[in-house]
């Protein structure tokens, strides 16, 4: 008797890309609005970017049904912490708990691909970057997602951080202005959307800083 | 001491041939695209009467709109019995919601937001219902309009459509779909996009339904079939150029056979 195969998958990759910047004492998150199934799409305009917190914005591509049940736990355990401590859990603080949740389903994981971006409790400006399964680091730039292989080596070229190896600790953050930074992300985009046919529609981006949180929109190419 | 046998120990079984599985494997009796789109007034929603098994088409007559609460309107494609076991769960779902009795209804976003979960937690039980899911209404002025795969992707749009709907119907949609269309412009469109899923899905019939939904209650029409057009030229005297070709040698036997 021959062994069973699976004849459906669980998972599906519907696609998309995400990048965050930090800088000085400002955060960019942006992704693109495509969310695709194959060689269909879905639909034009799906936001991959979620406010955990007033100083935690995720941005997460992969496959969508995973995303909305992480997003929905972190959510959930946003407000107990919020009912326990009395106070909107730190960026820092939110990393590490979406590390722990992603590595609760090492053996189912999330297919979800994430970046999380920030102020940390110094108001500068924090990006962490996750794997599917949880292990995270904090860097000053990130992508994830089907374009990502695209987007980083320009991100590279154009905002390498110094290592974080280095003695005396050197800054992560980009020197570049907050108006500068969107313009890197928008430009980046742009360039993402004319190779990888996943990415395209539109663009959100999300800005937080002192200020408080700002988002904008720029179309991008549709086919 | 009786040992009885359990599900459990049938799949344990040396003897037994067959593994015994609960799980969902392939679909049997299939229902094939929907398509729905916002309008002016609410949302048009259409899908044939067929219920095909396999290649072979068992059932002409088979409902898959069908009216939820006071607000939605839920389409399928996919397995039917996994469809009436979804609309068991929503049966008891609104149940519940109207034995509150506080003047509160559970709304398109609600139910939507139900069925994806339920969609969900099966895939996670790798047990799908094998369904990918429509749900469209209005509440309070608000239009609402998304789609439920069977491993629980989700999204809302203007126009959506299941199964082969996404390749032929959609394109058509994107295209030809604004916003405020009237009642009349919207069952053309539909109508546009079910004549092409006629002609080029092998498992569509031509018998279909189209459901409208508005603030006032949800209208599902009787079943009725569209005009098609055959009298294409290329069409005409198919075995006009049969003579010289293999066709010609399969005729030719048949013909001295007889004899």
């Amino acid at each position: 008797m021959t062994k069973q195969q699976a004849n459906w998958s669980p998972y599906d990759n519907n696609g998309g890309s995400c990048v965050a910047i930090a800088g000085a004492d400002y955060c960019v998150i942006a992704a693109d609005t495509r969310m695709s199934s194959g060689y269909n799409i879905l639909t034009r305009e799906y936001s991959k970017i979620c406010k955990l917190a007033d100083k935690a914005v995720m941005a997460s591509s992969g496959f969508q049904a995973d995303v909305n049940a992480l997003q929905k736990q972190l959510a959930a355990k946003h407000l107990t912490y919020q009912h326990q401590h009395n106070k909107q859990m730190s960026c820092p603080a939110m990393a590490q708990l979406l590390s722990n949740t992603l590595y609760y389903k090492r053996f189912f994981p999330y297919y979800a691909f994430n970046v999380l971006g920030g102020l940390d409790s110094e108001g500068k400006g924090c990006v962490f970057t996750y794997d599917a399964v949880g292990s995270y680091e904090r860097v000053g730039y990130s992508s994830q997602g089907s374009g990502s292989t695209l987007i980083m080596p320009f991100l590279d070229n154009q905002l390498k951080s110094p290592s974080p190896l280095l003695l005396p600790a050197q800054d992560a953050v980009t020197p570049l202005s907050e108006s500068e930074a969107v313009d890197l992300v928008k430009t980046v985009f742009a360039s993402a959307t004319e190779r990888d046919i996943y990415t395209g529609d539109k663009l959100e981006i999300v800005v937080l800083n002192a200020g408080g949180i700002h988002r904008e929109y720029m179309e991008l190419r549709k086919d | 001491m009786e040992m009885l046998m359990d599900s459990s120990q049938a799949e344990h079984s040396f003897l037994s041939s067959v593994t015994a599985s609960e799980r969902t494997l392939n679909p049997y009796v299939t229902g094939t695209s929907v398509v729905a789109i916002k309008y002016k007034d609410g949302i048009l929603m259409a899908a044939d009467m067929g219920g095909s098994y396999g290649y072979t088409l068992r059932y002409k007559s088979v409902e898959r709109l069908k009216p939820v609460g006071k607000h939605s309107l839920l389409g399928a494609s996919g397995e039917i019995s996994d469809f009436q076991e979804i609309l068991r769960y929503l049966d008891e779902l609104i149940l519940y919601d109207n034995m509150w009795d506080d003047g509160n209804s559970l709304g398109p976003k609600e139910v939507h937001s139900y069925l994806t979960r339920v969609m969900y937690n099966r895939r996670n039980k790798f047990n799908p219902l094998w369904n990918s899911l429509i749900l469209g209404g209005v509440k309070n002025g608000q239009k609402y309009l998304g789609m439920v795969s069977m491993i629980g992707v989700n999204f809302e749009d203007n126009h959506v459509a299941t199964g082969f709907g996404n390749h032929l119907a959609r394109p058509i949609l994107r295209d030809e779909w604004h916003d405020n269309l009237s009642f009349e412009d919207g069952v053309k469109l539909l109508e546009k996009c079910m004549r092409v899923l006629l002609y080029r899905d092998t498992t569509a019939v031509n018998k279909l339904q189209i459901a409208k939904i508005t603030e006032e209650g949800v209208t599902i029409s009787q079943p009725y079939s569209l005009k098609t057009f055959w009298g294409y030229s290329a069409f005409q005297n198919p075995t006009v150029h049969a003579e010289g070709s293999w066709l010609d040698m399969v005729t030719g036997w048949a013909v001295t056979t007889m004899e």
